[in-house]
């Protein structure tokens, strides 16, 4: 008899599970890097930093050093000459023949106390010859500026990245579509604008931690604090001219990461160091202080933009140069700059397009990722100048954005056509969210009320082959292993993968284990852990691995019950024959197979599925006009809205009501995706009113908690609206693509929209710090 | 540098170590007794990862030198579930989304577990005030107070 084929379960994507981390994570179980422990034997680093922004490296002498007692070896740039980097060779361990910013790492001292370590440090001693220095990618870029890299152009890159020799510029990303100077003669509205966004800094809580051990053949084990133990393999094992094979990275929980424990940072020291004491584990372990000034700095950014639109609102040209403060190092920061350039337009449709995204050498710190990937400071201006622009021909913002904003079938600038997206659904929602159009009343006679509004863009910035792969084990017990080599940092991800696995297989979710820690030597390889792109792209590929174990499990069981596995299906862990009506527990014949009738032998064997995934389609872009048939996957797009007040009396700014929507795709945990977009939400708002690098002359002023202050309990507003769309993406699992980056985005933004609203005063540049507020308040005569 | 015996009682069980003169507490708790839960942040009483309890009160243990804490009793991440049962406040922060990253997690949970002690019914301002020295970069804060209130309502 044949019974109807039932509805699937709904199973459970698209359901907030709870997540598979945080038990260890509230119990003080779970480990990460600095937990580990290492015995006696372990040895504890300690970095000599140059002292001055630029000079020539005479002298380095560490002989003083060698003879401290405690101390088993001392390294300099000397040992290690090779340069490294993610997508542009520029960077050593330890500088070689010049320094280029203050606390660039010059010596490395292992010893058996860290007291000891430091001690030593002030027993090396450094002869440089200072040189002039660059602070100001502006001025850096033009001919003349002092030059950082006389050897740029024998440093290695890909095909995409496009540096000039001869200056300080080390990528220039060009967009020319359509004609803009003949444009703006049709513009009935033009902003111009300049708009600076200051360093910061990603302040995990846990910084930066490894551990090297080299045995005497000179194999390395490195456990790191690591969003990327698989690039970070390839790089330092091309550095240390070790086989990638015998270059093991393991990496445990992480302590955030924000894209700063992406790539190659300060994990190549230990292994300096751990290559000449054999046998010895090296721990190095970043001081609060250190992790400000010698980590991946977002790069500061000068933009340049000029804004057209016709009288009714419809954007006719822009055109945006953008001088992005680059630091002494621009291994990484070079594809910040792409990424900027690509996708410069913001989420909007703009006919003709002229962008420079250039990306500048300067004596500060190495600018690296930093969640959103260039995507905030770009929308600090260009969503300013949109308000701006709405403000000049007359038009309510939001009717404004909405006219403007890019839709399936339109052609970005690069050349690409747009997926559909829910861009407009989301403005909708965030407007409603806050009673747009409604003016509110201030809570008090000494503060003045406004509300703002911004939209964001942003894809996956990452090479056109970045790749990911999982295997599925299926246990005697009733549960599965999915092994990966994303990292969970946070985000959820072991808790998503579980998630897709589970929905595929047709196993409840609880019998899913997904667990770090990320190993090389055993986990399958997944490019980094940044951009947005495990749900989707680590995603796919658990995706693909469950269903060829459930594949696997569907045809040994048709073939013991003579039946076509089109009729077997997996529900709840029970393989089930919509035919016979037969059914067999999955855990029953997973690892030992099942017996072939009268005893005659056994067939299957242990379950294990595979799956890889890469995007094959993404292309190279015309190096002189940006133009290309596909830039990029896919763009994930958002709206975001708040209602602040400004106390006249102080200048602080106090946000009441914040509403964020992002189309997500497909929302595999919708309490997840709610968990991204609140905390991204106050990390843009911190960095919007608290954060900025104070650099002077090379110095960071500000390399504390307290003299750097981040968003507390106390500065967050009582409830932030998280919400989402869900146009399904097509390249990704269940319609999924990423979010983790883009709640920050539009952030800045949207409140330096809503503090022109209030008062009526523009200030462009954050941080919007109270005192900066105040300031333009008097000036503007609003306050005495 | 000369040790010190010191002799206190750490979740519950008394302990004897031998520490050194300049270590801290946090030290002392991670490198001798193997309490790795607690964090080490920024080691200059600044973040709150390495918050815990302290005769009563919630202290950065890396603002508190070892040998100052002869008699003292300790709680620290590790002693606030008892026999697998876990505090309301660990419930709570898995079952609202208070936990990201983390690392974090420990000092929150400790700074909250001390005002529930001398505060059974804090306001949400209080909440607010008594974490507003405990970092989080993950979070945003929301669903953290959100937590602290619901073990509040049932402590």
């Amino acid at each position: 008899m044949v019974v109807a084929r039932k509805e699937k379960t709904a199973g459970p994507v698209g359901q907030s599970v709870l997540r598979n981390d945080v038990l260890e994570k509230a119990t003080g179980a779970a480990v990460y890097t600095d937990d580990i422990q290492f015995g006696p034997g372990l040895l504890f680093a300690r970095v000599k930093r140059s002292p001055v922004p630029h000079g020539i490296l005479k002298k380095v002498d560490v002989s003083k050093a060698l003879a401290l007692p405690g101390v088993k070896c001392v390294v300099t740039g000397k040992d290690y000459p090779d340069l490294m980097g993610l997508y542009l060779k520029d960077r050593a361990t330890f500088a070689v023949d010049r320094v280029r910013f203050i606390g660039e790492p010059v010596a490395a001292v292992a010893a058996v106390t860290e007291e000891i370590a430091e001690a030593a440090l002030d027993l090396i001693e450094l002869e440089i010859e200072e040189l002039p220095a660059v602070f100001d990618p502006e001025l850096g870029a033009q001919k003349g500026a002092p030059l950082l890299h006389p050897d740029l152009e024998n440093y290695v890159h890909p095909n995409f990245i496009f540096p000039e020799p001869g200056t300080n510029i080390s990528n220039h990303f060009k967009i020319r579509r359509g004609d803009v100077e003949a444009a703006w003669p049709k513009c009935a509205a033009i902003v111009e604008t300049k708009v600076r966004v200051p360093h910061i800094q990603h302040v995990p809580i846990e910084t930066h931690v490894a551990v090297a051990l080299a045995d005497d053949k000179g194999k390395v084990t490195l456990w790191s604090s690591t969003q990327s133990p698989f690039a970070q393999r390839a790089m330092l094992a091309k550095t240390f001219h070790v086989p990638e094979s015998d270059m093991r990275v393991i990496a445990t929980y992480v302590g955030g990461g924000f894209g700063c424990k992406a790539g190659v940072t300060m994990e190549a020291i230990p292994i300096a160091l751990a290559l000449k004491v054999k046998g010895h584990p090296v721990k190095f372990r970043l001081t609060r202080e250190e992790e400000f000034y010698t980590n991946f700095v977002r790069q500061g950014l000068i933009l340049n933009l000029k804004v057209g639109c016709d009288k009714d609102g419809n954007l006719l040209a822009m055109e945006n140069t953008m001088y992005w403060d680059g630091g002494a190092y621009t291994e990484y920061g070079v594809n910040v700059t792409r990424a900027g350039g690509y996708s410069s337009t913001g989420p909007f449709d703009i006919p003709n397009v002229k962008t420079d995204s250039i990306c500048v050498y300067t004596n500060h710190p190495s600018g690296g990722p930093y969640r959103g990937f260039g995507m905030s400071e770009l929308h600090t201006g260009l969503l300013q100048v949109m308000d701006m622009l709405a403000e000049k021909i007359g038009m309510d913002k939001v009717e404004f954005l909405k006219k403007n904003v890019i839709q399936g079938g339109d052609t970005v600038a690069t050349g690409m056509t747009m997926h559909e997206t829910g861009i407009k659904e989301c403005v909708d929602k965030v407007a409603a969210a806050i009673d747009w159009g409604k003016k509110e009343a201030p809570t008090a006679p000494n503060k003045l009320r406004g509300k703002g509004i911004a939209v964001m863009w942003k894809a996956p910035a990452m090479p056109p082959n970045a790749g990911s792969s999982a295997i599925v084990k299926m246990n005697s017990d009733g549960t599965l292993d999915v092994s990966i080599g994303g990292q969970e940092i946070g985000q959820g991800t072991f808790t998503a993968m579980a998630q897709i696995a589970a929905q595929t297989l047709g196993m409840p979710y609880d019998a899913v284990r997904v667990s770090g820690p990320i190993d090389t030597k055993y986990s399958p390889y997944e490019w980094q852990t940044v951009a947005s792109r495990l749900t989707w792209s680590m995603g796919n590929a658990v995706r693909l691995a469950a269903q060829d174990a459930r594949q696997k499990i569907l045809n040994l069981v048709a073939e013991a019950w003579k039946e076509d596995p089109k009729d077997l299906d997996i529900q709840d862990g029970v393989v089930i024959s919509y035919k016979s009506e037969e059914s067999i527990p999955v855990k029953d014949f997973v690892v030992y197979g099942l017996p072939k009738e009268n005893d005659q032998g056994w067939i299957g064997g242990p379950i294990v599925g595979t799956g890889s995934f890469m995007p094959t389609y993404v292309t190279g872009l015309d190096p002189e006009t940006g133009q290309g048939p596909r830039a990029v996957v896919h763009y994930t797009t958002g709206a975001q809205a708040v209602d602040i007040e400004i106390d006249k009396e102080t200048g602080r700014l106090e946000v009441l009501r914040a509403a964020a929507a992002f189309d997500v795709g497909k929302a595999i945990n919708p309490d997840l995706v709610a968990g991204q977009i609140e905390g991204g939400f106050v990390q843009g708002m911190s960095s919007a009113m608290f954060e900025g690098a104070m650099l002077e002359n090379g110095v960071w002023r500000n390399p504390s908690f307290v003299d750097y202050r981040i968003a507390t309990t106390m500065d967050v507003p009582p409830k932030i609206d998280a919400m989402f769309v869900e146009t399904a993406q097509d390249d990704g699992p269940y319609g999924a693509r990423g979010v983790g980056e883009h709640p920050m985005v539009p952030t800045i933004a949207a409140l330096a929209n809503a503090i022109k609203d209030a008062t009526g005063v523009r200030i462009t540049n954050p941080p919007f710090s109270a005192e900066k507020i105040y300031l333009a308040l008097v000036d503007a005569g609003i306050v005495k | 540098m000369s040790l010190h015996r010191i002799t206190l009682k750490v979740n519950g069980s008394t302990e004897i170590v031998d520490v050194p003169g300049n270590w801290t507490l946090l030290q002392m708790l991670r490198e001798k007794l193997a309490l790795t839960g607690t964090k080490n942040g920024c080691a200059s009483g600044e973040c709150g990862a390495c918050t815990v309890i302290m005769n009563g009160d919630a202290v950065n243990s890396c603002m508190v030198l070892a040998a100052e804490c002869e008699g003292a009793e300790i709680i620290t991440v590790e002693g606030l579930s008892k026999e697998g049962q876990l505090d309301a406040l660990q419930k709570f922060m898995i079952e609202t989304g208070g936990i990201q990253c983390g690392f974090c997690t420990p000092g929150v949970l400790l700074s909250a577990k001390a005002l529930l002690m001398r505060n059974p019914n804090p306001s949400e301002y209080d909440i607010r005030e008594a974490l507003a020295g405990n970092l989080c970069r993950c979070t945003g804060y929301n669903r953290i107070i959100t937590a602290v209130q619901k073990a509040a309502a049932v402590h």
